[in-house]
């Protein structure tokens, strides 16, 4: 089979060898060289160049607006809308430019191409015409560049204290978030050097009372309408937070943690409804290649109203909880209010906590 | 032609002699392996370019077969790939990054820089502005074999057990750093790296002799101002990898010291394979600055000669000068100063302090202006010309568009807010695709089809050039527009499949209309590899003069040999774009033509400048010998 495939191929080839040959031989025989500037050939290329023009810009706009809906994601958070009406005010000015300096040049490749005896324009250089594109694109980005700057100085702004703060971590190949718990509020400190194989993977350092009601998800829940911090971090290598539909990325890097502040602005539940689709879920992935399983970095993200965000926290239980083991690196003082803010140990009373700490 | 061949200019007269004799002496190895002669070495570069080309190409295929086809059953490529086809006749997800990665490496430095910058830097910088070799042969002559050596320990990278570099042809750290993160980061990255260090070496020893021959080996008259736009562009590609190759060696320096010798230089917090590495204090976005600090320029050092042979050949085919020669240079002036202070914008969402974000948007957006005027002046170069559209002249043409299509979607990604969307998608490669690797490799294109009848002394076959230039052209606009919309769905790059995410499950007719495309434009490659082979053997043989074009290289014999003129190097009285000027007997009059002999077409101040052709018509081979 793959014999006959491979005659085939050779027989093709040589066929096509052939037809080239006698080409070649045929107009050698016709009288040789022929000027080539003047023969149809240099006709033909001139009308080629304006049908290709006439049909990618036709194919250009007719799938741009028919299939808007496809490759457009709807946006589901506030600086997401701010940076969408940057991308089509830029989408416009471009096009508009695009599609006139293409129709400019196809044009005079065209209508310019060789005719015996026209002489072209000996015309070097016009200030006027340079000073005059050097302004106006000049004068254009200036625009783009303040509008993008000052949305960028927004983004970019440090989040106000009430922000909801959580931790995603990432690591070869998959997400964790870690979320500072429902008692302090406050992420415990970690260090690499703490993690281990055993449960310990944030490498939480127990000696840090924050550290003790902190709770691991393996789902990114987060409040509608309230600003969010997302505190970023990689174990290994470099990892990149990427959530298309609230318009964030932000690389996760070793040694180096990295932070997005945002406002989601639709639920999941909102969604799915804006979209007549029951079944739709908000994900993030990772951006920046991170070996193997890069490809498969997701995490499903739930976005819900304040009150049943609140209610979920509630319910998650601590990470020392989960591992109680790790009850014995706690300091001794500590190991009370650790137990009691773990949830492992019922409160005896908020008071005597209270003093404990 | 050892030695005592590049002194020929000290006395041109004697150079008959010389020509005899060196073709009798010379043996097969210093004729045509270690040949000091810039033309061969221009020939060796663009062949191992070639190679380069073909093999980059088909790494992309099979990953676009991935992408395009994930169905489909790749069992019968495991003759060639072996082990990378798992048992279900899928690519291993590994070797799919390790692919894109030599993708990447390959095309922009082994083709694009050396295939480019080397083959038409060599082939016409003595030829355009009248030397008779390199200002050093011997240095020139290393240039390729390193380049030859770093080629030769890269494509042995491909056949290891581990496979070769994997980790993005931007080799960020800590996965570049980590064996145990990715298997390509063992032995792979080991020769990546020591075939990278090779090849700046290369680069280097290129552009200093590149630089040097621009600035001292000019023939009498050919002022700055009266260099044609290809040597003004090889000079600042030159300059600017000069400038910028030596940062991606210490980066590459310390990537090894990290990687081998226990330093902290990238490397910091690790936890993997179940250990905490002792690295500690180091910054991976360290790296990425440095990288970005070559990588940035090195757009430019791909691009710029592309647009430098092209403005030559637009204005040939076009039978026009050059509109507006002064801004074009000012503008490849402008473009080669600001590409060293763009480099951030890589690097938007890398956790940069944000204040370098804005200041690193506003220069990346300043740059397009220099780029808008380009494109301008080309279309106007265009405006009331008599085109002739020889295959050169249309890649050409190809190049402007890519440029235009790829340039302005790099509006968007420059600005920083857009970005934090984009970065990492497919509208990124769309965009680079286009602006950077379509273009430059359209460049190169016409460059290898306007040159071959000086670099081989005989015609390619035009008709089989239009068809290779549709077919391409068609392709690489099937292949990178619609990743444009991909790109703004979110799709990630570098993703072996998007399958596991729900945002991500469309497109699949797109994917594979791509990877379709992508098949046919390899293929038309063939057309084109057939045609050159052909034509060196059996092509028609060239006039001297074949595109009536003005600069110096058409006044050499039709096989030039070392010292490219017989007799006394032509002298230079005017610029090289006296197209089609108003009084002329002919469409163009060619650089070495004087003032005196053309009254009828005089501009009133070259009439001014007769006078001075005169009295310097003898003194000058006096200093030319004297000089040296």
């Amino acid at each position: 089979m793959n014999f006959i495939i491979f005659l085939g191929v050779v027989l093709v080839l040589a066929i096509l060898y052939m037809i080239f040959r006698v080409s070649n031989l045929v107009s050698i025989a016709k009288g040789g060289v022929v000027d080539e500037k003047a023969s149809s050939a240099n006709k033909i290329n001139a009308s080629l160049f304006i049908v290709f023009m006439v049909g990618s810009l036709g194919w250009f706009f007719w799938y741009s607006f028919a299939f808007f809906k496809n490759y457009t994601l709807p946006v589901a958070s506030e600086h997401g809308k701010h940076t969408d009406t940057l991308f089509w005010i830029t989408m416009a000015v471009t096009v508009v430019a695009f599609t006139i300096i293409s129709i400019i040049m196809f044009v005079f490749i065209y209508q310019y191409q060789y005719r015996e005896g026209q002489k072209a324009k000996y015309f070097p250089d016009n200030h006027y015409l340079e000073l005059a594109w050097t302004i106006i694109p000049a004068i254009v980005l200036a625009v783009l560049i303040f509008t993008g700057l000052r949305a960028w100085n927004d983004i970019t702004a440090p989040a106000s204290k009430e922000a909801e703060v959580v931790e995603v971590i990432g690591q070869q190949f998959a997400w964790t978030v870690r979320y500072p718990g429902v008692k302090d509020k406050q992420l415990g400190t970690v260090n690499y050097k703490l993690i281990d194989n055993f449960g310990n993977e944030f490498g939480l350092d127990l000696t840090d009372k924050n550290s003790f009601d902190d709770f691991k998800s393996l789902e990114l829940h987060l409040p509608v309408d309230k600003e969010i911090l997302l505190k970023i971090r990689a174990k290994d290598v470099l990892h990149s937070v990427f959530l298309p539909h609230f318009r964030v990325k932000m690389d996760a890097v070793p040694g180096m943690p990295t932070q997005f502040k945002f406002k989601a602005t639709k639920t999941t539940q909102q969604m799915r409804d804006y979209l007549g689709n029951p079944n739709f879920n908000y994900e993030m992935a990772c951006t920046e290649v991170c070996g193997r399983g890069h490809f498969s970095m997701k995490m499903s993200v739930i976005v819900e109203d304040e009150e049943s965000y609140e209610r979920w926290k509630a319910s998650q239980e601590a990470w020392l909880k989960q591992n109680p083991g790790y009850l014995k690196n706690v300091p001794n003082a500590l190991k009370e209010a650790a137990m009691i803010k773990a949830g492992m140990q019922k409160d005896p009373g908020s008071s005597v906590a209270e003093v404990r700490e | 032609m050892a030695t005592t061949d590049i002194h020929t200019h000290q006395d041109v007269h004697h150079h008959d002699d010389h020509d005899e004799h060196e073709h009798h002496k010379t043996n097969f190895w210093r004729s045509y392996i270690f040949c000091e002669d810039h033309k061969v070495i221009a020939k060796q570069f663009l062949i191992t370019g070639i190679f380069w080309a073909l093999l980059g190409g088909i790494l992309s295929v099979i990953f676009r077969l991935q992408l395009g086809f994930p169905e489909m059953n790749l069992e019968w490529l495991k003759p060639v790939l072996g082990e990378w086809i798992t048992a279900e006749g899928k690519l291993d997800p590994e070797f799919y990054l390790a692919l894109v990665t030599m993708h990447g490496t390959i095309m922009v430095f082994f083709v694009l820089t050396a295939g480019l910058s080397g083959t038409f830097s060599n082939f016409l910088i003595p030829l355009q502005v009248g030397a008779r070799d390199m200002a050093s042969g011997f240095m020139n002559m290393l240039s390729y074999w390193f380049f030859f050596l770093s080629s030769v320990v890269m494509f042995t990278s491909l056949f290891l057990e581990t496979g070769p570099a994997a980790g993005g042809w931007t080799i960020y750290p800590p996965l570049s750093a980590l064996p145990q993160a990715i298997k390509g980061s063992g032995l792979g990255m080991t020769l990546w790296l020591v075939a990278m260090a090779l090849f700046i070496i290369s680069s280097l020893l290129g552009g200093i002799n590149y630089i040097t021959t621009i600035i001292n080996l000019r023939t009498r008259g050919m002022s700055f101002t009266r260099m044609p736009l290809t040597i003004w562009a090889f000079f600042f590609t030159a300059i600017i990898g000069v400038l910028s190759f030596p940062v991606l060696f210490a980066a590459a320096l310390l990537l090894i010291f990290d990687r081998s010798f226990g330093t902290s230089f990238y490397l910091s917090d690790i936890y993997i394979g179940g250990e905490a590495l002792a690295h500690d204090g180091g910054s991976p976005i360290l790296f990425q600055h440095l990288f970005w600090f070559l990588g940035h320029p090195e757009v430019y050092i791909v691009l710029l000669p592309a647009l430098g042979l092209s403005s030559e050949i637009i204005a040939t085919n076009s039978r026009k000068p050059i509109f507006g020669y002064k801004a074009m240079i000012g503008s490849m002036l402008f473009i080669a100063i600001l590409s060293f202070i763009v480099w951030a914008h890589h690097m938007f969402v890398t956790g940069m302090n944000p204040f370098l974000g804005s200041i690193f948007m506003l220069l990346t957006l300043i740059i397009a202006v220099p780029s808008a005027v380009k494109i301008f002046n080309y279309v106007t170069t265009l405006w009331k010309g008599n085109i002739r559209f020889t295959p050169a002249m249309m890649f050409s043409i190809g190049l402007v568009s890519f440029f235009l299509t790829g340039g302005i979607t790099g509006i968007f990604l420059g600005n920083s807010a857009i970005d934090i969307q984009l970065h990492d998608t497919y509208f990124v490669v769309a965009h680079f695709h286009l602006v950077m690797g379509s273009a430059s490799f359209f460049g190169m294109m016409a460059g290898v089809y306007h040159w071959f009848p000086k670099m081989f002394g005989r015609m390619m076959d035009s008709k089989l050039g239009y068809i290779h230039f549709w077919l391409t052209f068609a392709g690489v606009y099937l292949v990178f527009f619609p990743m444009h919309y991909i790109g703004i769905a979110g799709f990630p790059r570098r993703y072996y499949s998007w399958t596991n995410f729900e945002t991500f499950s469309g497109f699949t007719d797109l994917n594979m209309l791509v990877s379709v495309a992508a098949i046919i434009t390899l293929s038309s490659q063939f057309i084109f590899l057939f045609n050159f082979f052909y034509s060196i053997f059996r092509g028609r043989v060239a006039p001297a003069n074949p595109w009536n074009s003005t600069t110096l290289e058409w006044t050499t014999p039709l096989h030039p040999g070392h010292g490219n003129w017989v007799g006394e190097i032509p002298s230079v009285y005017r610029w090289p774009y006296d197209y089609s000027k108003p009084g002329a007997k002919e469409d163009y009059i060619p650089q070495h033509i004087p003032y005196s002999e053309t009254p009828e077409s005089n501009l009133p101040h070259e009439n001014e400048l007769i006078k001075l052709e005169a009295s310097n018509a003898d003194g000058a081979i006096v200093v030319e010998g004297g000089k040296h």
